[in-house]
């Protein structure tokens, strides 16, 4: 996983709550053995027309949203299916952030696994900077994880929460497997203990 | 201090809690199928890890089977791939795999408890939301992603946030001709799909100590259709009977054993839930789904609702952009609603008491002019009860065709879909903008309701039959 650096990029508005993950990548795509590729199908049913051309109605269709980095969007998002080719298609198509009030369990447990930080506002604060975008298509965004910060043009900047673990994961790249094995002297001693409480599960 | 079930099964499995991290969880059983597991077997084998415990995975191919000429090789070239990959995966890694051809075949989350795998107080995950299914035993169990399939591989464990508990209790009975699945619509509807983010439900009532093993499987099924991440359900004498015999149930001296530590893990008498939701079984009527997202239902007798009746302006948007997507108009009853496709199945109806009581309202039936109807038992076991029981015959003479089993239309993988403007009748979970095809309308519904409507080519109040 490459390291999350500090940086400042377009900002994508998706003004609708509940994006389910079988929007952001439908079924007919879930059949790859492969991690990678699924960046041109992120939002298939939306964003492409029956003859394959672009929906120019589409919001991430809008030129001024490309080559965004960022995702602002409604409550909720990512719920649905566990499928994490959801994250592989947004961070293949280029985002490595979303902002929302609010996401699904599951979905926000693949964004930090794949490079995706995923942050938390309040109800107010997403209006603000769906107002701004609004307002300015286009606009960047800087978002500074380090210092837990992000910063917009028309000073509706915010500092935000995150789990200091997915905070160090994302910073350092580190993988998540790694990390555990430290603690396989404690795994394997547990294993032990469960054999004992448990022997039926080992029968 | 008094602790809920959820609490018990958390202590039990902390393997590492330390400042700093997030705590480690056991994990028991691992569960698998062909579309979230082959890049979790990639990254293993690029890291030259091992499976740590493959005595503790089951796996199955449930996603991209064909439900009917199984016997022909699968035309397409990328499912057929995903399968052989499965296939290969398991094989190489030791893996005990029902696969297409085997009688143990079927949908993962009916497959797995026909053999006992799961059992209470264990620790269960599956790289598919619905493993939330087998709280039903009492077991926390809960969908993960790829990243965490190869976690769980590599280590036995899972780096977890402990959740906040979430009683729903279901009082009284429910009606007849009410089931689990309505328990489950209603309570996504009361709460929303977010309502149970960040949480673990414990179903606690009369109406759910009254419903059969298949029935709370059916509603633990749909807890992470309400945002939560598991649903359970306290063990008692059902679920042992249950169990009871089963291949991977404890045995002989075992099984006392086991039985004495299931009875110890219900919630203790005054345990303090962080919220708590109750509803009146009487008052569930039997529910249709009537927009893109399973919160948004109504009781069989109502209407589809107008967008100005949401004082929510997310809600109202919501309800817009649904009843465009579904080609309703506000105000249409319920039961005017035609429908063009039937679809019994999935990991949520697809056990042989949901083809009992479809069979029930449709013996005797024909399906209606221009409805297919389509009945996908979720494994070759309930696909062989369902025939020794003669409900095959039921429903062939009705005008059904009666298929192998897999996922099927719950999702529509395996060339089973909707075509764009159709609509269906579903006993699945999800009713998302295309889920069972590009362009196709979902109403999410109970077997019974599915039945009803296929002999009547719209909705009907089963109540009324």
């Amino acid at each position: 996983m490459e390291p999350y650096l500090k940086h400042d990029s377009i900002a994508a508005l998706m003004d609708r709550n509940n994006v389910d993950t079988d929007q952001i990548i439908p079924k007919q795509f879930l059949k790859k053995v492969e991690r990678s590729g699924f960046g041109i199908h992120l939002f298939h049913d939306w964003r492409y027309n029956d003859d394959g051309s672009d929906n120019a109605e589409f919001e991430l269709n809008k030129p001024a949203f490309k080559g965004a980095k960022i995702l602002v969007a409604g409550d909720n998002f990512g719920c649905g299916s566990s499928r994490e080719h959801a994250p592989w298609a947004i961070a293949d198509y280029g985002f490595n952030t979303i902002i929302s009030t609010s996401y699904a369990d599951i979905f926000y447990n693949n964004c930090f696994k794949n490079g995706i930080l995923a942050i938390r506002v309040s109800q107010e604060q997403l209006e603000q900077l769906m107002a701004e975008i609004n307002a300015n298509e286009g606009a960047r965004f800087t978002v500074d994880l380090e210092n837990q910060q992000v910063i917009t043009p028309a000073g509706n900047g915010f500092t935000f929460e995150i789990d200091p673990f997915r905070k160090g994961n994302l910073l350092s790249g580190l993988d998540d497997i790694g990390l555990t094995l430290k603690h396989v002297d404690k795994i394997s001693a547990y294993e032990v203990q469960h054999k004992q409480n448990f022997p039926w599960l080992w029968a | 201090m008094k602790k809920t079930m959820y609490e018990k099964i958390w202590d039990s499995h902390l393997v590492v809690d330390e400042a700093g991290q997030a705590p480690l969880i056991y994990v028991d059983r691992h569960l698998m199928h062909e579309v979230t597991s082959p890049q979790a077997f990639e990254g293993l084998k690029l890291s030259g890890r091992k499976v740590r415990n493959p005595h503790s995975i089951l796996a199955t191919m449930d996603h991209c089977v064909p439900t009917k000429n199984r016997h022909l090789p699968i035309a397409d070239p990328i499912a057929k791939k995903q399968i052989e990959t499965m296939a290969d995966n398991c094989h190489e890694n030791g893996l005990n795999l029902y696969d297409m051809k085997n009688p143990n075949n079927g949908v993962i989350h009916v497959v797995v408890p026909e053999h006992g795998f799961v059992h209470p107080g264990m620790v269960v995950v599956c790289g598919d939301s619905h493993t939330a299914t087998h709280g039903a035993f009492g077991a926390l169990a809960f969908g993960i992603g790829t990243s965490e399939v190869e976690h769980v591989m590599a280590t036995q464990t899972l780096p977890q946030k402990k959740s906040k508990t979430m009683q729903v209790v279901v009082n009284g009975s429910l009606s007849k001709y009410a089931s689990a699945k309505d328990i489950a619509l209603a309570i996504t509807g009361k709460i929303g799909t977010a309502g149970g983010t960040g949480y673990v439900i414990e179903y606690t009532g009369s109406a759910i100590r009254e419903l059969s093993m298949e029935g709370r499987m059916t509603l633990c099924n749909m807890a992470i259709e309400a945002g939560a991440r598991a649903g359970l359900v306290a063990p008692d004498e059902k679920t042992y009977e249950y169990l009871k015999g089963r291949e991977f149930a404890p045995a002989g001296d075992y099984w006392d054993q086991a039985l004495a530590y299931w009875k110890s893990l219900t919630s203790d008498e005054g345990a303090e839930f962080d919220t708590t939701v109750v509803l009146e079984g009487a008052d569930i009527a039997p529910q249709v789904s009537w927009g893109t997202s399973p919160e948004q239902v109504v009781g069989v007798d109502g209407v589809v609702p107008s967008p100005d009746s949401f004082a929510d302006e997310g809600k109202r948007k919501a309800c817009e952009g649904a009843l465009a997507y579904m080609g309703l108009t506000a105000n249409t009853k319920i039961t005017d609603i035609p429908v063009d496709l039937v679809f019994i199945g999935s990991c949520t109806n697809g056990r042989i008491e949901d083809f009992r009581i479809a069979a029930e309202v449709a013996k005797g039936t024909k399906v209606a002019p221009g409805v297919t109807a389509l009945a996908v038992p979720g494994s070759y076991h309930v696909k062989k009860q369902a025939e020794d029981e003669g409900l095959d015959k039921i429903f062939i003479e009705a005008g059904w065709e009666w298929r192998d089993p897999g996922c099927s239309m719950c999702l529509a993988m395996n060339g089973d879909e909707l075509t764009k403007g159709q609509r269906s009748a579903s006993t699945s979970n999800r009713n998302f903008e295309g889920r069972q095809g590009k362009g196709g309308r979902t109403h999410l519904v109970s077997p019974a309701m599915a039945a009803a409507a296929a002999a009547a080519g719209h909705f009907v109040d089963i109540r009324t039959l």
